[in-house]
């Protein structure tokens, strides 16, 4: 589904990653960590094709990047959700609009997907804020509306980045909780994070791998985890 | 992004969903529409200044073309004479349908323009003027002066060639100018919402890092932009079309003395091409934003 095979990718000069092999196989649940700065979200955003490697090859859904026009990797996207540490909402539509936004992108009319859209909002818990603006949600509500709209395509693989980085432990704990429910229903997952706590408790429930970002190189993690 | 053609169509296409997508307001809509307002308002005047300008080129040319004049300068007791000569001449000559000795009273009106209604005209020394009309075909004018020069020679020969041709020249130069200024208007309009397009594509940088996120193509995050530009260019262009046309029928109309400065109307399929100001402003500003937004789209690649 992920495959990088020899990755390396340089940014002003300087080498950021080197030497990354890794297969993400589908419905599996990755956990990505490592220190501030290592490099975890340039990991993510080669694994959506937003960013090219500087070496190496990165196959998505058995596609080489490289050899992909824009719109080609644009077309993939739609296969794979994507949620930011700070969401990246269009802050002048409501979070319906904001949900279904790529729907609207890949040209899929919302008739019949209002029923869709309304049972993903409350499988977030977001029913009664589905049409407030993203600048009036919190930040577990932002995380949850951002989980919404990546799913909301019935994505094959789920990318997070630091989903939890800006909400309290309860709201992470209903977070993972999604997240979980989403492997379970044959997703892909793979969540960059530097909350172990986050990667415990994911454990505990579903069979995980976690890997780590360490001078510069991807290393399976220990057990201490 | 290469140009397709079917693309660019298709960013014509009404789509709510896809134009509610770029925040609605910022001073990048203000400007296109007041670029394109004073634009298409000044391409009305370039288009009735261009109009004018060929009326008169054409109406000089076919009106004095196939006319002439003969002036007999001679001592009074010789005029008459002189006249019958020339007239002989001329009424003999291959190429001429008629010519005619102007009375008293047209030569009077001839310069009522310039010396008013009480010139004593009899107890001027004025030559007698000989209006000839001449064939399709024309004359020889350089075998008549000589026949003139032989058997009535105070008689000068004046096909109006010498005068006309710069007139023309210049009314044809200033119809040439007219389409220039609508050119370089359309280039400026064209310059303007670029930057305009540029500016809002900047602005919305953030806009656009969402799209591509969620999986949208270039074309569909370009349409929203180009649509966008394309109907505010619209708009301002026929408000500035309309404004310019009320401005030229605010111009005091000269009646049947219609001169250049009075005679700038639009008159019949002149209409056409100020009806579509408009339109093809709205197309300027579409091909505009298409090829800022193809390159912002590049660089945020």
């Amino acid at each position: 589904m992920i495959e990088l095979e020899n990755v390396a990718y340089s940014y002003g000069g300087g080498e950021l990653l080197t030497d990354i092999n890794l297969t993400v196989p589908p419905g599996s649940f990755h956990f990505l960590t490592g220190p501030s700065g290592s490099g975890k979200t340039t990991f993510l955003k080669l694994c959506y094709g937003a960013l090219q490697a500087t070496a190496g090859h990165v196959r998505l859904f058995d596609r080489d990047v490289r050899s992909l026009e824009r719109d080609d990797v644009a077309i993939l996207r739609r296969k794979m959700g994507v949620v930011h540490q700070d969401c990246q909402f269009l802050d002048h539509l409501p979070v319906t609009e904001n949900v279904a936004l790529p729907l609207a992108v890949s040209g899929q009319d919302a008739g019949g997907t209002d029923a869709n859209l309304k049972e993903l909002l409350a499988w977030v818990g977001l029913t009664a804020r589905a049409d407030a603006y993203p600048p009036e949600l919190s930040g577990g509500e932002r995380q949850r509306a951002a989980l919404a709209r990546a799913v909301i395509m019935s994505p094959d693989v789920v990318l997070a980045d630091e989903p939890t980085g800006n909400i309290d432990w309860e709201m992470s704990k209903k977070l993972l909780t999604l997240l979980v429910e989403l492997n379970r229903m044959g997703k892909t997952i793979l969540v960059a994070t530097h909350d172990l706590g986050l990667i415990r408790a994911a454990k505990a429930q579903v069979q995980t791998r976690v890997l780590r970002i360490s001078n510069r190189r991807l290393q399976t993690a220990g057990v201490d985890l | 992004m290469k140009f397709d053609p079917r693309a660019t169509a298709q960013m014509l296409r009404f789509d709510e969903k896809a134009d509610r997508v770029v925040p609605p307001t910022g001073f990048t809509a203000r400007l296109t529409l007041f670029s394109a307002f004073a634009m298409a308002f000044l391409a009305v005047f370039a288009l009735a200044l261009s109009m004018a300008a060929g009326r008169i080129a054409d109406r000089w040319g076919d009106e004095l073309a196939q006319s002439s004049t003969v002036r007999i300068s001679a001592p009074a007791g010789e005029v008459a004479t002189q006249t019958e000569a020339a007239l002989r001449v001329l009424r003999t000559t291959p190429g001429i349908i008629d010519a005619r000795a102007l009375t008293l009273e047209e030569q009077r009106a001839l310069l009522l323009p310039w010396f008013g209604p009480d010139l004593p005209i009899e107890d001027l020394p004025l030559p007698q003027l000989i209006d000839i009309q001449e064939t399709d075909d024309g004359y020889d004018p350089s075998g008549l002066r000589l026949r003139l020069a032989a058997e009535a020679p105070a008689a000068v020969l004046d096909d109006h060639a010498r005068w006309r041709r710069p007139l023309i020249e210049a009314a044809t130069r200033l119809r040439l100018l007219g389409w220039a200024s609508i050119l370089l208007i359309a280039t400026a309009t064209a310059a303007m919402v670029t930057l305009a397009a540029n500016a809002a594509l900047a602005a919305n940088a953030q806009v656009i890092a969402v799209l591509r996120l969620v999986g949208a193509k270039d074309t569909y995050i370009a349409s929203a932009f180009v649509r966008r530009f394309a109907l505010r260019a619209l708009t301002g262009a026929a408000c500035g079309t309309l404004v310019g046309i009320i401005a030229l029928f605010l111009i005091p109309s000269g009646g049947e003395a219609s001169g250049f400065l009075t005679g700038l109307t639009i008159q019949g399929v002149g209409w056409l091409w100020v009806m579509l100001i408009p339109p093809l402003s709205g197309l300027v500003a579409l091909l505009a934003t298409r090829f800022a937004a193809i390159r912002v789209l590049e660089e945020l690649a």
